[in-house]
């Protein structure tokens, strides 16, 4: 059984709000969760149901006009909600490292990739360029570049989107950071790239020990490489629990539905339908009252309009929901 | 790199042909040079022979043919109004022009780069307003009018610099503030944009997300990018800087190229004239391809191309 040494990211009572022309967005609404060493945990929902801007709530980085709150955000056991930024900065990018969507734009175009790859390792490990180099040249080796030496002169634009993906992967590997946020890192790429690179990613994270947060809306990627899945609707977390047992026997309404669906091969039946929410998520803005889901739920109920109860098994698996068993 | 700084060679010397060529029709249009050189209140009768001897009375285009194989050869002709070689003259003067034009760009980037950056960390701020305030008066004000303030308040008011001439440093201290203000506000406004762009990039995220110092974020990441555009403005200011040397070194007396140009059009110096707009033209065309070059070191993407 872990102990609580080994829990790499604590998140208690996170929540970010996006002041706009309508009013104030509630993005995250009140989330927690904790990840250990070693381990995967997804977090899974649809566009703007709140994945990325908790991951830039974790790496302190959300856009000027959204703030955060929380009752604690800690990393290794150091809360980071009150943290200053020298503190954040000594972190980041060296002990937390964070993977993002689009490998195109996340590159400098300035810059070789040498050069940026050198950067983080130089500065928190006061390492010379010609360590940082062959650290390079190691870790470009380790995401499946050939040529590594070479390709430390090139220029973003002269990599493909694949290639590009991997040298973000090492960047963020550079300094063997313990935690590890990648926010949809293959949405960009050709899907044989995506298995590739995902494929990499689980790979490294277990040879390395990284606690990782992979942000995703493919459940496809969570079934087959998440410890533990979180499933986000509309700025909250709805269930959460072991891989296994959140697919076999999701709980909440939501959950059942997004797998409802996934087309597996086999069980599917050829022209036959998927599954489909009906309905729209609900806007954001202002009060948000009762259980997010219900006007899109089948099985709404008076009682939805309060906000509804944690239910958790023995296993660890909790979810948001009225009923016992949605099913 | 080299194929590439050949071919925007070959095409730099291409324009300035085509400047010299326009700049010689033009002034011919603009007057008559035989009248010019015989005198005002010639008799006719001169004033035919003054064209017969110069050869004024053939075709334009020969005697434009003409006057550009001297000038490659290096033979400028003589000055109607200074009665000496213009080369010797036109070269006397240029080192103080170069000196000006220099001296006003480094004063301009040094205001506004800093200036413009702070304007983009802190968009919409007071800082963000007082620079813009900065900018509009700027552009706004004419740099004759912003001359004869400088002019007023530092050797009228406060007699600390003098107010013409060009023997020592201090007389090329208001002309540069001069001339440098009036370029400044495109350069701010250029590097304001482009930052304000460049720091809601993915790359700058990245950047942050390494544990970089703000500073470094900025300086490093973010600005390398904002001052791509700014390189290829430096040119065309430049142009602007020769431009307006006329009037700025004509109202401090300072004795460069703008000056002897603004003599030689009162004097109707016409072989003066020639060569002055030829020489602005072949600088200015040097400069838009320095800047080319500097582009394509600042930004990979471009050497391709």
């Amino acid at each position: 059984m872990a102990n609580s040494s080994d829990i790499v990211l604590e998140i208690d009572g996170l929540s970010v709000d996006i002041r706009t022309a309508g009013g104030t967005l509630h993005a995250v609404r009140d989330i927690s969760f904790s990840v250990k060493r070693g381990e995967t945990l997804c977090l899974v929902g649809e566009s703007g149901c709140g994945k990325s801007m908790t991951s830039l709530a974790i790496m302190d980085l959300l856009p000027k006009a959204a703030t955060k709150s929380a009752r604690r955000l800690a990393f290794a056991g150091e809360d980071l909600s009150r943290a200053g930024k020298s503190r954040i900065n000594a972190l980041r990018g060296n002990r937390m490292s964070m993977i993002f969507q689009e490998p195109m734009t996340a590159l400098n175009p300035a810059y070789t990739i040498g050069n940026q790859l050198v950067e983080a390792y130089c500065l928190h490990k006061k390492a010379s360029e010609a360590e940082a180099r062959e650290r390079a040249v190691f870790l470009l080796g380790k995401v499946g570049i050939a040529n590594a030496a070479e390709r430390l002169g090139q220029y973003p634009h002269q990599l493909s989107g694949g290639l590009r993906q991997r040298v973000m992967i090492a960047m963020a590997l550079m300094c063997g950071p313990e935690l590890l946020i990648a926010d949809e890192p293959t949405t960009a790429l050709d899907v044989t790239i995506q298995a590739q690179i995902l494929r990499l990613l689980a790979d490294l994270q277990q040879e390395l020990g990284i606690a990782m947060v992979l942000i995703t809306h493919d459940l496809g990627i969570v079934a087959r490489i998440a410890d533990r899945v979180a499933v986000m609707y509309a700025g909250q977390i709805v269930e959460e629990g072991p891989t296994t047992s959140l697919f076999n026997a999701p709980r909440h309404p939501y959950t059942q539905g997004l797998i409802e669906c996934i087309p597996v091969p086999g069980r599917t039946e050829p022209g036959g339908r998927l599954g489909v929410i009906p309905g729209v998520v609900p806007s954001l803005v202002g009060e948000v009252r009762g259980c997010s889901f219900r006007d899109r739920c089948t099985k709404a109920q008076q009682a939805c309009l309060d906000a509804p109860p944690v239910r958790e098994t023995a296993d660890g698996h909790r979810w948001r929901c009225i009923l016992e068993n949605a099913a | 790199m080299i194929g590439y700084i050949l071919k925007r060679l070959g095409l730099a010397l291409l324009v300035a042909l085509a400047v010299s060529a326009i700049a010689f029709f033009l002034l011919r249009m603009s007057g008559d040079v035989a009248i010019a050189i015989a005198g005002e209140g010639a008799r006719q009768e001169d004033i035919e022979l003054v064209r017969r001897t110069y050869g004024l009375d053939r075709p334009l285009v020969v005697q434009y043919v003409e006057w550009l194989w001297n000038t490659l050869r290096g033979d400028f002709g003589t000055s109607i109004y200074f009665k000496t070689d213009v080369a010797t003259l036109v070269f006397a003067k240029l080192p103080t022009t170069l000196l000006l034009g220099v001296l006003s760009l480094g004063f301009a980037l040094l205001v506004s780069i800093p200036l413009g950056v702070l304007a983009a960390v802190y968009a919409n701020s007071w800082i963000d307003r007082l620079a813009l305030a900065i900018a509009v008066v700027g552009q706004a004000l004419p740099n004759f009018f912003f001359a004869l303030i400088l002019v007023m308040l530092f050797s009228i008011t406060l007699r600390w610099l003098p107010v013409s001439g060009s023997k020592t440093w201090a007389n090329f201290i208001m002309p540069t503030i001069a001339l440098g203000y009036y370029v400044a506000p495109a350069f701010m406004r250029l590097i304001r944009a482009g930052m304000i762009e460049v720091l809601s990039a993915d790359y700058i995220r990245t950047a942050r997300a390494k544990g970089l110092p703000t500073r470094k974020v900025i300086f490093k990441h973010a600005l390398r990018n904002a001052v791509v555009p700014v390189v290829a403005l430096t040119a065309v200011q430049l142009g602007f800087l020769l431009g307006g040397s006329v009037v700025i070194e004509t109202i401090f007396a300072l004795d460069g190229l703008g000056y002897l140009a603004y003599q030689s059009i009162t004097f109707k110096d016409f072989p003066v004239m020639q060569v002055i707009v030829l020489m602005l033209s072949v600088l200015y065309v040097l400069l838009t391809l320095a800047a080319d070059i500097a582009n394509a070191w600042l930004d990979p993407r471009i050497r391709v191309a």
